[in-house]
């Protein structure tokens, strides 16, 4: 196993004890938000390297490459624009 | 040089789950906003430590997965197989946590229609368990695939081994991803 996915492995099982965190914890107090945003950004950071490193795709063709990582990017997107919509919903006491 | 690993019919069915999974990640992200209070009480109920623990199984079973295929290019079949068995026992471990879990929501009268958020909980996280299961399938085919060409009469020809090693990686790195974005949205959202 080369040393580059192993430092990959611990990074992503650091990114997940940072999450889990930000998720169960007070995360940044009476700011929701933006834990919620935090923990979406690291969800995608994790998911590209995934996509980079252990599926390969770093080296794969470029179109192949590209899908994924505007899968990625978007799908990330996506939930925080349509969480940031709702926010106006939220009950008072958060 | 580019390298497209494993055959490109696998990669035809991974775009296509992924297409799938961004419709319900949208859709679990839209109704969510409807009804943030609803959605934020009933994750209040969900164990987000068994939750992290899953996302470590499968990370863990991804990287003996990575180190399977880096082995069977460096001509190490035993090692890749035993990598095989971890990664395997990584996903068993993910299935026994994920009982436990349905276990003590279902027992705290928790199912599938006592409300929007929970029914995507159960669809979600189900779906995905098929994709492990299915996942766990692909691993054994490797596993007994590897100990057939580490045979010394063995027919099977070392690019083929590599070809479905790459295959059924990328497959099992697919169900890995999947949980990272179901984590965080079904478990850690505020």
């Amino acid at each position: 196993m080369t040393h580059r996915t192993t430092w990959i492995w611990a990074l992503l099982i650091l990114a997940t004890v940072l999450s889990w965190e930000l998720g169960h914890g007070p995360g940044f107090g009476s700011h929701p938000e933006r834990a919620t945003v935090a923990v979406m950004l690291i969800a995608y950071l994790k998911v590209r390297f995934v996509f980079l490193d252990f599926m390969e795709l770093r080296a794969a063709p470029l179109p192949l490459r590209l899908t994924f990582e505007a899968w990625a990017a978007l799908v990330c997107g996506a939930v925080i624009a349509l969480y940031w919509s709702g926010l106006a919903r939220y009950p008072a006491s958060l | 040089m580019t390298h497209l690993p494993g055959e490109p019919g696998v990669w035809v069915f991974i775009v296509g789950d992924l297409l799938m999974f961004a419709l319900f990640f949208g859709a679990f992200a839209h109704y969510r906003a409807q009804d943030p209070a609803l959605y934020l009480q009933s994750q209040a109920t969900l164990n987000q430590g068994l939750g992290a623990i899953n996302t470590v199984l499968l990370l863990t079973s991804s990287w003996f997965v990575v180190g399977a295929v880096q082995d069977t290019r460096g001509q190490r079949a035993g090692r890749a197989g035993t990598r095989i068995i971890l990664a395997f026992l990584c996903g068993a471990g993910f299935i026994a946590v994920k009982f436990f879990e349905y276990r003590e929501k279902i027992s705290a009268g928790i199912n599938l229609t006592s409300n929007d958020f929970y029914m995507y909980y159960y669809m979600l996280t189900g779906i995905h368990l098929l994709h492990v299961v299915i996942g766990m399938g692909v691993l054994i085919f490797l596993w007994r695939l590897l100990r057939q060409s580490a045979l010394r009469d063995s027919t099977v020809s070392h690019e083929s081994v590599i070809g479905h090693l790459e295959s059924g990686a990328s497959f099992w790195h697919l169900v890995d991803m999947l949980w990272i974005f179901l984590f965080a949205l079904l478990y850690l959202m505020k």
